[in-house]
């Protein structure tokens, strides 16, 4: 029994339908995990970026190698270092907070790059024509470049969402209680691991089909007329 | 208001190392209709883009429209202000020789959007204001069409009609007939020249279309080396050029009109 739901193993129907709401629980903290990682990471992403392409040589150095740093370690590293190191320092997190930054840092990499491409392939002359318009920098941002960066940005950062969602399960190696960490436990007490992971990996494929459609969807409603987009 | 509108006094611009002006001395009086000619990198662009304050400069003083800023001899490079860049920008529009129109927005909304931003109008009289410059420019039919449905001519058409509904003293052209196909040029230059009479409007035009230089400017200026080497009426420059250079140049421009 976890979370007060008896699994029923008398036939392997029995048992996926009595362990579904366990799972249904994990689902939930999946969920909440790629959520809130990409949105870090779209935040921090912005940040890096925005960062990099500052007059202070020294800060767009040094954030250069930094987000190169976070590219090229691998997630499960960061995630043993901020779960293990960081409660040294005195700094002690819940697991699914820090499974969520580690998530948000490494894809804020991803992200910065994405930022960069779109907001890059927006050309000099818009700015230079919103300038000779006396538009404020606020307005140039609002009115001229984001529009035209933003329908460049979704495809990359839809990708991006779906992978991000199906790293998640990484974040159990840290005791978070997602879909896959309970699936586990139950077949720890059941002896009777197929059933309950290979619902897990057929969560996973529906989950990012449908955040697939809904990351299409948007962009059918984000306004892009004439827009060039290749 | 006495005294030029624009005035360039020992303006020192310099890219990294390359020195583009030196000492560079122009002025210019309202109403005044003035074109730049000169062979390729003699700093044509670079003085528009110093007046519309897309580029910053290192030395000297520029004074637009009564508002000065400038940079002691020497020192670091320039830096005025947002807020001082915006009140210069107040009196200046410009035309580019890539349109630059923005591509999410119809014809209309390219024009209407600083009126409403930056001026503060509301979008009734801003609207009226665009449709009765887009019948001027001839486009009145193509408001709700997006810069790419638009030919190059209507493109350029437009521009000039989002720059004028700002109200500018001074309006910019940088080439804006040379990004356009032969058979496009004519119905710009038809719009430029119909802005040409108009009397307090003060006009800044880099060409090489010098027969069209020759018809609406008061004053042509040569061009060589970020120097202006010569300067005076256009029946003077283009009949009796003084200077070799000016000579050289209006020679070689036109063996290459007769042979396009
Ligand atoms: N952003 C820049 N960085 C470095 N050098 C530049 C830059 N812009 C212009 N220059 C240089 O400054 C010089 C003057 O350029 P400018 O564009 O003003 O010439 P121009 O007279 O407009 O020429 P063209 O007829 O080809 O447009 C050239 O040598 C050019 O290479
Ligand atoms: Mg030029």
């Amino acid at each position: 029994m976890i979370y007060g739901y008896a699994w029923d193993t008398s036939s392997p129907l029995a048992y996926a339908v009595s362990i579904l709401p366990i799972l249904a629980i994990g689902l939930v903290v999946t969920l909440k995990a790629a959520v809130s990682g990409f949105v870090v990471a779209l935040v921090l992403g912005l940040i890096w970026y925005l960062l990099r392409r500052t007059r202070i040589r020294a800060v767009a150095w040094s954030t250069a190698l930094l987000v190169e740093f976070i590219r090229d370690t691998p997630l499960l590293v960061q995630l043993f270092f901020l779960y293990y190191v960081l409660p040294d320092y005195g700094v002690v997190l819940p697991a699914l907070v820090t499974g969520v930054l580690a998530l948000g840092l490494q894809y804020s990499a991803y992200t910065a790059e994405v930022y960069r491409g779109g907001f890059g392939a927006v050309p000099r002359g818009q700015w230079e024509a919103a300038i000779a318009l006396n538009l404020s920098r606020y307005r140039i941002y609002r009115d001229i470049v984001i529009p035209q960066a933003v329908p460049r940005i979704m495809p990359a950062m839809g990708n991006y969402a779906v992978s991000m969602l199906k790293e998640t399960p990484v974040l159990s190696v840290v005791t978070v209680l997602d879909m896959l960490n309970l699936a586990n436990m139950i077949g720890d007490r059941t002896f009777e691991y197929l059933i309950p992971l290979s619902l897990v990996g057929v969560i996973f494929p529906i989950m990012t089909t449908l955040c697939s459609v809904g990351i299409h969807l948007l962009e059918r409603i984000l306004p892009r007329d004439g827009i060039a987009l290749r | 208001m006495t005294g030029p509108l624009i005035e360039f006094r020992d303006v020192g611009k310099r890219f990294d190392r390359l020195t583009v002006l030196d000492r560079f001395c122009f002025t210019v009086q309202q109403g005044e209709k003035v074109s730049l000619i000169g062979p390729s990198g003699s700093g044509k662009s670079t003085v528009l883009r110093i007046l519309m304050t897309l580029e910053p400069f290192q030395e000297g003083t520029l004074t637009l429209g009564g508002i000065s800023y400038h940079q002691p001899h020497g020192r670091g490079p320039f830096k005025a202000s947002e807020r001082h860049l915006r009140e210069v920008r107040r009196n200046v529009g410009m035309v580019f020789q890539s349109f630059n129109l923005f591509p999410h927005m119809t014809a209309l909304r390219n024009i209407v959007e600083a009126p409403m931003a930056v001026l503060g109008l509301g979008r009734e009289e801003a609207e009226s204001r665009a449709l009765e410059l887009l019948r001027l420019v001839g486009l009145l039919d193509k408001k709700d069409h997006f810069p790419a449905q638009l030919s190059g001519g209507q493109q350029q058409r437009v521009a000039i009609a989002r720059a004028m509904a700002m109200r500018p003293r001074v309006l910019l052209f940088d080439e804006p007939t040379s990004a356009l196909d032969p058979e496009l040029v004519g119905e710009v230059l038809g719009v430029i020249r119909m802005l040409a009479h108009e009397h307090d409007l003060t006009m800044l035009l880099v060409t090489h279309e010098m027969r069209f230089a020759r018809e609406i400017s008061d004053r042509v200026c040569f061009f060589d080396s970020g120097q202006i080497v010569e300067q005076g009426s256009p029946d003077r420059i283009f009949a009796e050029p003084a200077h070799p250079r000016t000579r050289a140049f209006l020679k070689s421009v036109l063996a290459e009109s007769r042979t396009a």
